[in-house]
């Protein structure tokens, strides 16, 4: 299958920071004793988790790496001029966005619930691009990336679609 | 626990708490866990003098993902078929969150949800529609 280059492994671990961070301690996420008395009989991944496959992505923008410049501050508030999104075709991605990117919407379509020892397949295509005019001026690029994740028998287990928006004038706060 | 068709009716809500006073390292976990480690969700020199920021704040994901605890408690574990929001407006740290969800409309074998997540000033910072099967 023609992925996005690298496949994203769903593991128990994960699932469980994953849930401890988004402050669910909902037992279907880490415990599988209880889980196996749940309707799906075992851990399954919370509703958002495909977000995490950004950890597996070895271009994700948004990770500091090895031996390459990042903006985050050090001696400096900045360390060096963000790298714009819309560089890697990921406008607005990161739910805030670096720069004058945001995230604008997000959408998952659950085909079936992944759990650990599932291996996914993202495939990534660019959707619909639009422009309107901000309630304060200036205008609104909207961008959309749909993703589609494949299991390890190649059937499609969730689809994401993403929409970004960059802005003219800086986002508007509050 | 799941949700039957006999027992939802439109209008009818469910409110929920999702967080009070929301934490930096909540965010930070939330970084962590997710890979999402821009610096405007965790490093406040950044978030302030560089971005012009009051202060870091969340990841939409992460108000997405607190959010999605008040419906899969609501419709059961593994009963999810969509969830898909808006970002509306930005949670800062010590925001206190809550979510309501809305039965828009009952079919067959599934429910249809309107899902709205407000900060303690009653401010929408998220708006959304979920569908789950149900029984």
């Amino acid at each position: 299958m023609e992925g996005d280059g690298y496949t994203f492994p769903v593991e128990a671990s994960h699932i469980l920071m994953f849930a401890r961070a988004i402050g669910d301690p909902n037992p279907i996420y880490s415990d599988p004793g209880e889980a196996a008395k749940a309707e799906p009989g075992k851990i399954i991944a919370p509703p958002t988790f495909a977000q995490a496959s950004a950890q597996f992505n070895p271009d994700y923008f948004l990770r500091p790496k090895v031996g390459q410049s990042w903006f985050g501050s050090g001696k400096n508030p900045t360390g060096a001029a963000p790298r714009r999104s819309s560089d890697d075709g990921e406008e607005g991605s990161g739910g805030g966005g670096v720069g004058r990117g945001l995230h604008a919407e997000q959408h998952f379509e659950y085909h079936r619930h992944v759990g650990p020892g599932d291996v996914l397949t993202p495939v990534s295509k660019p959707g619909k691009r639009w422009e309107k005019e901000g309630r304060r001026g200036g205008k609104l690029m909207f961008s959309e990336s749909v993703t589609e994740y494949y299991d390890q028998n190649g059937e499609l287990a969730i689809t994401t679609r993403m929409v970004g928006v960059q802005t003219e004038k800086p986002p508007e706060q509050g | 626990m799941t949700l039957k068709a006999s027992e939802l009716k439109p209008g009818q809500t469910h409110e929920q708490k999702l967080v009070e006073d929301l934490r930096r390292t909540q965010i930070v976990q939330y970084a962590g866990a997710s890979g999402d480690y821009n610096p405007l969700h965790s490093d406040e020199p950044f978030a302030t003098k560089a971005a012009g920021f009051p202060s870091v704040f969340a990841h939409g994901m992460l108000t997405m993902g607190m959010t999605g605890r008040a419906i899969t408690d609501f419709v059961g574990d593994g009963r999810l078929t969509k969830y898909g929001v808006r970002f509306m407006a930005q949670v800062w740290p010590g925001d206190d969150l809550t979510a309501t969800l809305t039965v828009k409309e009952v079919r067959d074998g599934e429910v249809d949800l309107d899902v709205v997540t407000v900060n303690q000033d009653g401010v929408e910072v998220l708006r959304g529609t979920a569908s789950a099967r149900i029984d």
